[in-house]
């Protein structure tokens, strides 16, 4: 198993996602002889986990069960350990595009953060391209390389542990595409034009608030970056289910038949029964989403 | 690291004539190849793409008289007219009807003259007599309006995913069944394509989705594509201009073979029946599969050979006709080897159920397409179905739980809003909704088939989800 190749079977060392439902599963790290605990019961990983194929069901040892998955970015996102905030999928997948990524690409990327951002674009760039990643914070920096190197991808990242603003990206004219998830990206458009191919490439900032984006855009205005666009992507993800709809009772279909007699009873024959109910399936929206993550904006570094 | 060899990786950056390319002016796009002396028409002016070869990707081109194009210095782009003198609010502005004191008379003189579109739209500011009373942004935005209509520039772009799915979404949505780009992109991540996988793609959106899964595999795995009546239509995987390794990769397999190759009685080499199927599927209207001729390289060599032999007596060219008849006959039967060879390949890939996704993006029901195709795919693999209209998506859903064999499954839609961001004038410009179309996404698992937990039936595994479910 990799993050950027898909294995048939689990092996010692790999990184498993266990599935309990939608909204309870959590990653483990595969080794012989150790235990895992849920709420079905224990999992052992040398004769429940190693050798198995991934996508089984595993029985734990009260009975329940639960499904073994590959890892996948998108599963690690939602299963990561949290160091910052992090950006999910449905920004991640626009990024992707939008940054026109593909194998080979180099790209540079500040900050790392907790890593979601990075894992999708090695994914994307494999098993030819760069991710050259810069995170100020030393701690995190150092925590990232170790997981990069943990779900073997590590031989196509770098990481630096440097401040972006400052002493940009380590790297002059190789990128094909920037991202920037900082407080104060405007500050690291040079850094990023220089990081960038002379032929130019695509860039993307991500800002939670609008006075980020007007000054980025500003600064990439100045830069000489052309085709700006700023955009925001919002997910809503319904759910499926069956509802019943009560049908109304408007009394018996002929009064002078049925007789003023049976006040209490609306109970003629040949009309729906006081408490008939139609069934039918919908997709309904949460009732709370996500309203807002943040504005990505785009830019092309244009020929100089 | 450093910045070494450019004069090798310019070559990869330069417009070539053959290289298929994007027209972009202003937000509009159009696909194009680069052909010498081809006139190609585009936001109602016409032009010839000659010039544009040896330059580098990414050149703004001004559109000369002769429809020649010249390269624009791109520094030279944003001298606009500075802007001097500004009123603070319209009170005394009147709509009479005169503030322009040229007349389209003078305007189409003017172009006549062969002026430049950015002097026609200086002229028009000089003999406007509002103009200085307006607002510093309305001066802007009057500017902006008329460079669109008289500047006449093209940038010549590589196309990508990005491009060519904004390009088909604005100019043809019907033909990509409506798939707005941001849906396209949910559905690259949430399938989770990558180099080295094994992809299986059904989809009646011109190609456009085989053209993004092919780009996002770099020419690294294989792509089976699956699809209805003739053949595969790939008039927008041809605008991405893949290189030959790429077809390399790809494999394709008639729906209508499914059922066979599922029940293990694919008939590969009974000649008779596999052949008039397969010979039909050419000639069925509609279905003009846009690839063979042009990616095999034979573009124009009927033709050159005909203007050949023209002016030669009539009995040769009688025994010529016949010898290019034979010739058609021996063409005819190395093609139809060819495609069971290329249909026994895509079905060997098939047969072994270990496909590493499935894309799906149909105009068809997408049920029995998706509960058919997902038999292809490995366990603990993603698959991502695209549907204009979700109640069928409900129903796959639905049928999913019922069946089992995968979860994790999520009914989803995108909404895409676009800013502008200005000084002073920051507000979203336009709020795109529903248009974008609906998404189901799952995991497949191992199919229930394992002994111990025969009993059980359930298809998720926790118990309270499906009790809060059936709850609503």
């Amino acid at each position: 198993m990799s993050f950027v190749e898909y294995a048939d079977l689990i092996q010692e060392g790999d990184v498993a996602i266990i599935f309990m439902g939608h909204d309870s599963m959590f990653p483990v790290k595969v080794q012989q002889g150790a235990q895992t605990q849920t709420r079905y019961g224990v999992i052992r990983h040398s004769t429940d986990l190693i050798g198995r194929r991934f996508g089984s069901k595993v029985t734990c040892s009260k009975g329940g069960w639960v499904y073994v998955l590959h890892p996948t970015p998108e599963l690690w996102t939602l299963n990561l350990p949290h160091r910052t905030q992090i950006l999910y999928t449905t920004d991640i997948a626009n990024i992707t595009m939008m940054l026109e990524l593909k194998p080979g690409s180099v790209v540079c990327e500040s900050g790392t953060g907790s890593g979601s951002l990075s894992h999708a674009i090695l994914r994307t760039i494999a098993p030819t391209g760069r991710l050259y990643t810069v995170e100020f914070h030393q701690q995190r920096a150092e925590k990232a390389i170790e997981e990069f190197r943990e779900h073997k991808v590590g031989h196509l990242v770098t990481v630096l542990n440097q401040d972006v603003c400052k002493d940009g990206f380590g790297v002059t004219g190789v990128a094909d595409a920037v991202f920037l998830d900082i407080p104060s990206p405007w500050e690291a458009i040079g850094h990023a034009k220089s990081a960038i191919k002379r032929h130019g490439g695509r860039l993307c900032s991500f800002s939670p608030c609008i006075e980020q984006v007007q000054r980025t855009c500003a600064a990439l205005a100045e830069h000489g970056f052309g085709e700006i666009c700023t955009l925001e992507v919002l997910l809503r993800v319904f759910d499926v289910r069956s509802v019943s709809l009560a049908l109304p009772d408007f009394g018996p279909d002929d009064p002078l038949q049925a007789g003023p007699d049976a006040p209490g009873e609306g109970g003629a024959p040949g009309t729906p029964a006081a408490n008939a109910t139609v069934t039918c399936k919908t997709a309904m929206p949460p009732r709370e989403m996500a309203g807002h993550t943040g504005y990505l904006t785009f830019a092309t570094k244009s020929l100089v | 690291m450093a910045n070494n060899g450019d004069d090798v990786t310019d070559a990869q950056f330069t417009i070539k004539e053959g290289d298929c390319v994007v027209l972009k002016r202003g937000d509009v796009f159009k696909a194009a190849q680069i052909q010498k002396k081809r006139k190609v028409i585009f936001e109602k002016q016409w032009f010839l793409l000659d010039n544009a070869i040896g330059e580098l990707y990414g050149t703004t081109f001004e559109v000369a008289s002769g429809g020649t194009l010249q390269p624009l210095k791109p520094k030279h782009n944003e001298c606009s007219a500075e802007i001097k003198e500004a009123g603070t609010d319209n009170r005394n502005i009147v709509d009479d009807g005169r503030s322009q004191k040229l007349t389209r008379d003078d305007i189409e003189t003017l172009k006549g003259q062969g002026l430049k579109g950015q002097e026609i739209v200086q002229q028009l500011v000089e003999n406007s007599t509002t103009f200085r009373d307006k607002t510093e942004f309305a001066q802007e935005k009057y500017i902006k309006k008329k460079k669109k209509k008289y500047e006449n520039i093209v940038t010549i772009l590589k196309p990508s995913t990005r491009i060519l799915a904004q390009m088909y979404h604005g100019r043809e949505p019907g033909k990509i069944c409506h798939l707005r780009y941001d849906s396209l992109a949910q559905m690259l991540t949430l399938g989770n394509v990558h180099a080295g996988t094994k992809m299986i793609v059904f989809e009646t959106c011109a190609g456009l989705v085989l053209g993004a899964v092919m780009e996002r595999m770099g020419g690294h795995g294989s792509v089976i594509q699956m699809y209805p009546g003739g053949g595969p239509v790939r008039a927008a995987t041809e605008s991405f201009g893949f290189p030959e390794r790429f077809h390399q990769t790809l494999h394709e397999f008639p729906l209508c073979k499914v059922n066979a190759l599922l029940a293990g009685k694919l008939s590969l080499d009974a000649e008779g029946k596999g052949e008039e199927a397969d010979a039909g599927p050419g000639d069925a209207p509609g279905a003009v599969p846009a690839n063979p001729a042009a990616m095999e390289g034979e573009e124009g060599s009927p033709e050159a050979e005909s203007m050949d032999t023209s002016p030669e007596g009539p009995g040769k060219e009688r025994e010529e006709r016949d010898r290019r008849r034979e010739d058609k006959a021996q063409e005819k039967k190395v093609k139809m080897a060819e495609k069971r060879k290329k249909l026994s390949a895509a079905a060997a890939l098939l047969q072994g159920r270990d496909a590493d996704g499935l894309v799906i993006a149909s105009r068809l029901h997408p049920c029995p397409v998706l509960l058919g195709l997902l038999k292809f795919v490995a366990p603990s693999r993603p698959f991502v179905v695209f549907c204009q209209y979700r109640e069928p998506l409900i129903e796959c859903y639905t049928k999913l739980r019922e069946q089992g064999g995968a979860i994790n499954l999520r009914l989803s839609e995108t909404w895409l809003r676009h800013y502008q961001v200005l000084p002073n004038r920051t507000h979203p410009v336009l709020l795109m909704s529903g248009g974008g179309g609906y998404l189901l996404s799952g995991t497949t698992v191992m199919a229930e088939a394992s002994q111990p937990s025969g009993s059980q039936r359930a298809e998720e595994p926790s118990l309270k989800r499906k009790l809060a479910e059936t709850e609503g």
